[in-house]
């Protein structure tokens, strides 16, 4: 904190030859400082107009900004000022980022409170004009949400599938699939980033490891708890407990920051209006592939049909020879892979890391997309997770502010409820 | 000695804190929907900030506190009929997932910027912003002080005799654990008249020797009634004691009965003309309400903030039912006293005594969470009945 102002002393000193107060310090109860930089510390923008306002509307100074971007105002009272930045002395191509709203003056000023002895620093970054949030391509914007959409639709439908197989052949709601998922984006951080594996070697081994651990815990739990007769919510609640303790082991072994798979950023490729990662378009593609594997091992052998006879009616298919735990293994083995996958490519294209809430935070996409489609089908939770992942993303430019597009998922999954409770493929069994 | 008796310190004061008291009455709530009825509300959560909000936003508009604690309950018993009307009709799964939902829908809404004026956004309420009518009606003066007339802190003076009070505490412990051994191997036989009401009554004098043991052998100095002080514990616990004596008179009515019956065969209930559905609402209403009543205390000493109520306070809820044993009347404030007080026990420990190049001080906080999960996990599936349950009545089956 001490070094601060010397250090704006330094910086201050070299370019005051423009003459402009490029030195502020600010004296408790005596002057305020109003300093900053226009662009960023990188990139600093030169021979921008500067000017500062006092409540009444009567400029306090201006100053046109050096090679260092900086400007620097002192002020003798507290109160609102304002400043502004005009935008005809700005290089053609790019424009002040607006501040958050209630910063913002209608004249395009932003509103700064200064307390006496403080140095207030309002952001002055700049973007490229031709970068629009929104306005004249809200079609174009549209078809970029719905390409995110389908990309996020795709990795939850690699988890939700397995969710909805556990669903269907146990009749278990698990909750702690979502740290399935967590895992497969922890198990690549460890591969990938920290023992420096090549990613695509990585994510085949993440996926293997994460069959692993369902081969695991349906040995060593599932299966005897099964025996033992234990409740359907009894073993809802132990896999809350499951949940609980994962979340709780990846901040212990990992931390809580945000860890990434792999350090170097994706070239950004674009095919018409869309604009995504290269890895976006790669993993669209492994999800679609996996979950044709899926729907064609369901569909074609023998495996894939004693799963479904197992989902219809386990006496019956144990009563025909089926070996109904060996089918239940193979299920976990399947569901916590596929899980594993998702969460690789989930960290790598979606939320851009791996922290050990990343899974928590789409649980409740997961279960909604299993109950849209309806409880226990796979090919419905494939379909649910579709069109959740584009609610959630098409929210947004559609008007959802902030993370109530994960609300509006769910606000569509209690309606649906309301008129079509067995889903939008599962069959209406009559309850009560 | 001395360290542990300072985490002993640290623990007692964990149980009393109004937080615990706070989870204890959202899970008496929780006990009416899951433990009684066989309702699987997994948004307990979604109740108390409801409450909370209900009760800080309409202070803040200078409604008396009355009023505002009813606001806060009202909104609640909405709340119920909303997630009630489209789901009580169908599988339980639906219930959960709904409930669940609804109170991350509650969470997300009540931090968005644009309702900044009314929530508080992400940063919350403020508790100044709202403590200050309920701080007013304290009678506790103000200042720190010792509870009950007795000279309390003397009481807890040399550590000998602490190290006594504990030791005596421990016997309690084990004379009510093997009385009640003996009441339950003598429930088997036909009961003798006239002995019944003796054994009760040596438990429950040992259970209040335990707490005044407890209590004086590790001194809490709180102020009387500022954010964190006796004030507000006192009156925490006082409507834990009311929550559990209308919960005891609620289920031992005729409805209490209805409510078990809906629990171990919806169909039998309904072919003997009874409304399955009207009482299923009647019980998440109740239930609800406690939920809210617990969220206003959680609040009380700190702000409300939509994420300090999210899914992890009601798997912590389940945990703390579970624990006491769901469908008993002081079980969850016994799962609620031992689930707080245990986790800051693991804490504290591990702190102390594992070296710092094994566990970091932050690692210790995120340890004591996993020992709580794989605790939860274990007891489903060794004790499913919890310290107090029944094990015949626990073939909730949703």
């Amino acid at each position: 904190m001490l070094l601060a102002p010397l250090l704006a002393l330094g910086l201050g000193a070299s370019p005051a030859s423009a003459g402009v107060a490029t030195l502020c310090l600010a004296q408790p109860g005596q002057t305020a400082c109003v300093s900053g930089t226009v662009g960023n510390r990188t990139n600093p923008v030169e021979g921008a107009d500067v000017v500062l306002r006092d409540e009444a509307g009567t400029e306090v100074n201006s100053i046109t900004t050096a090679a260092d971007g900086k400007y620097s105002f002192q002020v003798t009272e507290a109160g609102n000022y304002f400043l502004f930045v005009d935008p005809e002395s700005l290089p053609d191509d790019v424009e002040i980022i607006p501040p958050a709203p209630r910063f913002q003056e209608d004249d395009g000023s932003i509103r700064v409170p200064v307390k006496l002895g403080r140095t207030a620093t309002p952001d002055l970054e700049v973007r490229s004009v031709d970068y629009d949030a929104e306005g004249s391509g809200f079609g174009e914007q549209i078809v970029q949400s719905i390409a995110q959409g389908l990309r996020l639709g795709l990795l939850l439908a690699l988890a939700s599938v397995g969710l909805s197989l556990i669903y269907g052949t146990t009749g278990l709601s698990s909750f702690s699939h979502a740290e399935q998922v967590t895992l497969g984006g922890m198990v690549a951080y460890g591969l990938v980033n920290v023992a420096g594996l090549n990613l695509w070697i990585g994510i085949l081994l993440t996926t293997i490891i994460c069959g692993a651990t369902g081969y695991v815990q349906d040995r060593l739990m599932w299966q005897p708890l099964r025996r033992r007769g234990l409740g359907l919510t009894q073993m809802m609640i132990v896999t809350i407990g499951l949940a609980l303790a994962a979340q709780y082991a990846f901040q212990f072994f990992v931390g809580a920051s945000q860890q990434k798979v792999v350090v170097r950023t994706f070239d950004v490729v674009e095919i018409g209006p869309v604009r995504m990662t290269d890895m976006s378009f790669v993993a669209m593609g492994v999800a679609l592939v996996a979950i044709a594997v899926v729907g064609f091992v369901l569909l074609r052998t023998r495996v894939g049909q004693a799963t479904r006879a197992v989902s219809d009616n386990p006496a019956l298919a144990a009563a025909s020879g089926i070996d109904v735990d060996r089918i239940i293994r193979f299920v976990w083995i399947a569901a916590t892979a596929l899980a594993g996958l998702g969460g690789v490519f989930y960290a790598l294209v979606v939320s851009n890391g791996i922290r050990w809430d990343t899974g928590m935070q789409i649980l409740l996409l997961l279960f909604a997309a299993v109950t849209l489609g309806g409880l226990g089908t796979a090919f419905g939770a494939f379909v649910g997770a579709i069109i959740i992942g584009l609610v959630v993303e098409l929210a947004g430019p559609l008007g959802a502010p902030g993370d109530l597009k994960y609300a509006v998922a769910l606000v569509i999954l209690i309606l649906l409820l309301m008129v079509r409770p067995q889903g939008l493929l599962g069959r209406a069994v009559r309850v009560g | 000695m001395n360290e542990f008796l300072g985490i002993l310190d640290a623990v007692v004061g964990e149980a009393i804190s109004p937080d615990t008291a706070a989870v204890a009455i959202a899970v008496i709530g929780l006990n009416i929907h899951f433990g009684f009825t066989g309702l699987l509300n997994i948004g307990q959560a979604g109740y108390m900030l409801l409450g909370a909000y209900g009760m800080a936003i309409s202070i803040t508009y200078d409604i008396p506190l009355a009023v505002a604690v009813l606001i806060g309950l009202v909104v609640s018993v909405l709340f119920s009929f909303i997630l009630g009307l489209p789901t009580l009709k169908l599988r339980g799964d639906y219930l959960a997932i709904v409930t669940i939902s609804a109170a991350e829908i509650i969470r997300y809404t009540g931090r968005l910027a644009a309702f900044e004026d009314f929530t508080g956004g992400s940063q919350g309420i403020f508790g100044k912003d709202y403590q200050g009518p309920f701080m007013d009606l304290s009678f506790f003066g103000s200042g720190s002080f010792d509870l009950l007339p007795l000279n309390y802190r003397d009481a807890g003076g040399g550590a000998g005799l602490r190290v006594v009070g504990l030791l005596v505490a421990v016997a309690a412990v084990v004379g009510i654990v093997v009385i009640a051994k003996r009441m339950k191997s003598a429930d088997g036989q036909a009961p003798k008249i006239g002995t019944t009401a003796t054994p009760k009554l040596v438990v429950a004098a040992l259970f209040v020797v335990l707490f005044l043991a407890l209590f004086f052998s590790f001194p809490q100095t709180e102020p009387r009634t500022s954010v964190d002080g006796w004030w507000v514990r006192v009156v925490a616990w006082s409507l834990v004691g009311v929550s559990c004596i209308i919960v005891f008179l609620l289920v031992r009515s005729p409805w209490g009965r209805l409510l078990r019956g809906i629990r171990e065969d919806e169909e039998a209930m309904r072919s003997l003309g009874k409304n399955v559905f009207a009482i299923k609402m009647q019980a998440l209403i109740i239930g609800g309400m406690f939920g809210a009543l617990g969220g206003m205390v959680y609040v009380l000493t700190g702000s409300v903030q939509a994420d300090s109520m999210g899914r992890q306070l009601t798997f912590f809820a389940y945990t703390a039912l579970l624990l006491g044993g769901a469908a008993t009347i002081f079980g969850p404030v016994l799962g609620s006293i031992i689930f707080f007080s245990a986790r800051i026990l693991v804490r504290e420990l591990s702190g102390a005594y594992v070296p710092n190049s094994i566990m970091s001080t932050q690692q210790t906080e995120q340890f004591s969470y996993v020992v709580v999960g794989v605790a939860l996990v274990l007891l489903v599936i060794f004790r499913p009945q919890g310290i107090l349950g029944d094990k015949r009545e626990l073939r909730f089956h949703v």
